[in-house]
């Protein structure tokens, strides 16, 4: 009996063993593409080992193009222009793609496959984006659910990003979570820094990496990031500035202020800040000194929902009709906006009914 | 069992859709049904895999289990056996047709986990078939899947313009849709009976 099961096992594991060996011979001689260039920007040749898909050929070149979803086709924050040798748009790439990106060559590089030698336009300020590894140093509370977290750049590394950029945190397995998660946070802190900068996060329910950072990271634990990311920064004019932020949409806002304390401006600028309660508020006395520090800013804290113990006495309702009195000439004023995809909606179709050009309505898309 | 293959194969076809006599295959079904270019694609990856897995299975069954009475495996067997083929057909169309892959090919790893062809492999070992019939049964089975994904993808891009409730949109309509059809296959069982 027990040899008829050991016998049963041995052969069950023979074929197996087969199969995949099969299928290792397979892979060496079927996908063996040998070295092959990617051409970036006309200008840089590297040699990769072809085969695998264009985003993580450049990653192990050091060359990190931004992904949300780790290579799966979902979020599509990996797109770049393939101008030679990528073939045809698949299947999988195409509800992420809009008509002007499908003339204009633009494809999701993760699902592109380096077969061929490519020819390939990505941003300069790509080749800026590092991976890092950090020392979380301190942890506040700002709010019962808002986090700020603060890391410090180890191996004395220094990032050079522009004040509102975002970086890419990789959360570790915890409890049932088996897998990594890799998501965008923008960054708090002023760049001056260099080897320190502050993530506010807000625990988002069931979300995989803020769970992960309110309930499992401590002071002291290793987090790795890359960075910087993103063209959500301050354009350099003399225009009026609107900045409308919502729950942990003041991150990139902090960090704009915090460098333009240091640089010095005469630009107007009036600071929207949309939350439902009191106990949404954080970071206020650091927001109205910054009335003192320029010469023409306001700090507008709004209340959707305050309660009745709460004695907000304060502005309430939505941002939006606020916005009036801020504009002086709706053609001079730019608009940086960071919240929910609801709340970017709302005040984008706001702010054109004030008649802010669409060009100058600047906000990350990620959620 | 004595069933000419030529029969089995329209049987397979029509009066025994495996889709619409016995559900399987369901969830690219209606995952990939919403286009009819793609579900052709699909379909005729269905088709070609069927094929190839029911001739494969037949052979590892009567060549490898029977002999060394572990038929009580074949779940296990099969699965390998179909998951190997598949990745072996993807290598194989990728490298040598660039433009099928670029068609057929990514729907390849679908076709891993789609019941229907495993189903096959399983209807051909409990109902006897020898290899001809095996062939004929897989072959008939992968068209009758690819006629059924093709007549939904019809049905549903009539949809699109149409008023449905919104608790029916998407899955729900296309499964009360796929019953009709069921139904309407009925009328050809007179033909003939494999089962």
């Amino acid at each position: 009996m027990i040899t008829k099961v050991l016998l049963d096992i041995a052969i069950m594991s023979a074929i197996g063993v087969i199969l995949a060996l099969l299928m290792v011979i397979a892979q060496r001689w079927l996908s063996n593409y040998g070295e092959l260039s990617i051409n970036i920007n006309g200008k840089r040749d590297i040699t990769v080992i072809g085969g695998n898909s264009l985003l993580s050929s450049l990653s192990e070149k050091q060359i990190f193009l931004p992904s949300a979803c780790g290579g799966r086709g979902t979020c599509g924050a990996c797109k770049c222009k393939v101008d030679e040798g990528g073939g045809p748009v698949l299947p999988t790439e195409k509800p992420l793609l809009s008509k002007a990106e499908l003339v204009g060559n633009i494809r999701l590089s993760c699902q592109v496959k380096v077969k061929n030698n490519v020819k390939i336009q990505i941003p300069d300020s790509i080749f800026n984006i590092r991976k890092y590894q950090t020392e979380v140093v301190e942890i506040l509370d700002y709010t019962y659910d808002t986090k700020g977290i603060t890391f410090k750049l180890l191996d004395e590394q220094t990032i050079d990003f522009k004040a509102g950029q975002y970086v890419q945190l990789e959360s570790k397995p915890y409890e049932k979570v088996k897998q990594k998660a890799i998501r965008a946070y923008s960054i708090s802190s002023k760049p001056s820094l260099q080897n320190r900068l502050q993530l506010i996060i807000r625990q988002v329910p069931e979300g995989i990496c803020t769970t992960w950072v309110h309930k499992h990271l401590k002071v002291g634990d290793k987090v790795s990031f890359t960075g910087p990311y993103g063209d959500f920064f301050l354009r350099d004019t003399d225009a009026d500035i609107i900045f409308v932020a919502g729950g942990s949409g003041k991150a990139p806002i902090k960090s704009i202020l915090e460098h333009l304390a240091e640089t010095g401006t005469s630009r107007k600028m009036s600071y929207f800040f949309g939350a439902r309660t009191v106990r949404d508020l954080y970071l206020t006395e650091e927001m109205q000194a910054f009335e003192k520090v320029f010469e023409n800013f306001e700090y507008v804290p709004v209340l959707s929902h305050p309660e009745p113990g709460d004695g907000w006495t304060g502005k309430t309702g939505f941002v939006m009709p606020f916005f009036k009195d801020a504009i002086r000439d709706p053609q001079n004023t730019e608009a940086y906006l960071c919240g929910s995809p609801g709340m970017i909606a709302a005040v984008t179709k706001s702010l054109k009914e004030y008649g802010v050009p669409e060009g100058k309505i600047y906000y990350d898309s990620f959620g | 069992m004595d069933i000419s293959a030529f029969v089995l194969f329209w049987a397979a076809i029509f009066t025994s859709n495996i889709l619409l006599t016995n559900f399987l295959g369901m969830c690219s079904y209606l995952s990939v049904s919403k286009e009819i270019e793609s579900s052709i694609g699909l379909g005729v990856a269905v088709f070609f895999v069927l094929t190839a897995t029911t001739a494969l299975n037949w052979l590892v069954h009567h060549l490898i289990l029977v002999p060394l009475h572990i038929e009580y495996l074949e779940f296990i067997v099969f699965i390998i056996v179909i998951a190997a083929f598949v990745q072996f057909l993807e290598l194989i169309i990728e490298r040598y047709a660039p433009a099928l892959y670029y068609t057929l090919g990514i729907f390849l790893p679908l076709i891993t986990v789609n019941c229907a062809i495993f189903g096959a492999s399983l209807f051909m070992v409990i109902r006897n078939y020898n290899f001809l019939q095996s062939i004929a049964f897989g072959a008939g089975s992968g068209i009758g899947w690819l006629l059924a994904i093709m007549m939904l993808a019809g049905v549903r891009r009539k949809l699109k313009e149409k008023m449905i409730p919104v608790g029916l949109r998407g899955a729900g309509i296309s499964l009360i849709i796929t019953g009709i059809m069921a139904m309407g296959f009925v009328g050809f069982s007179g033909i003939v009976q494999i089962q």
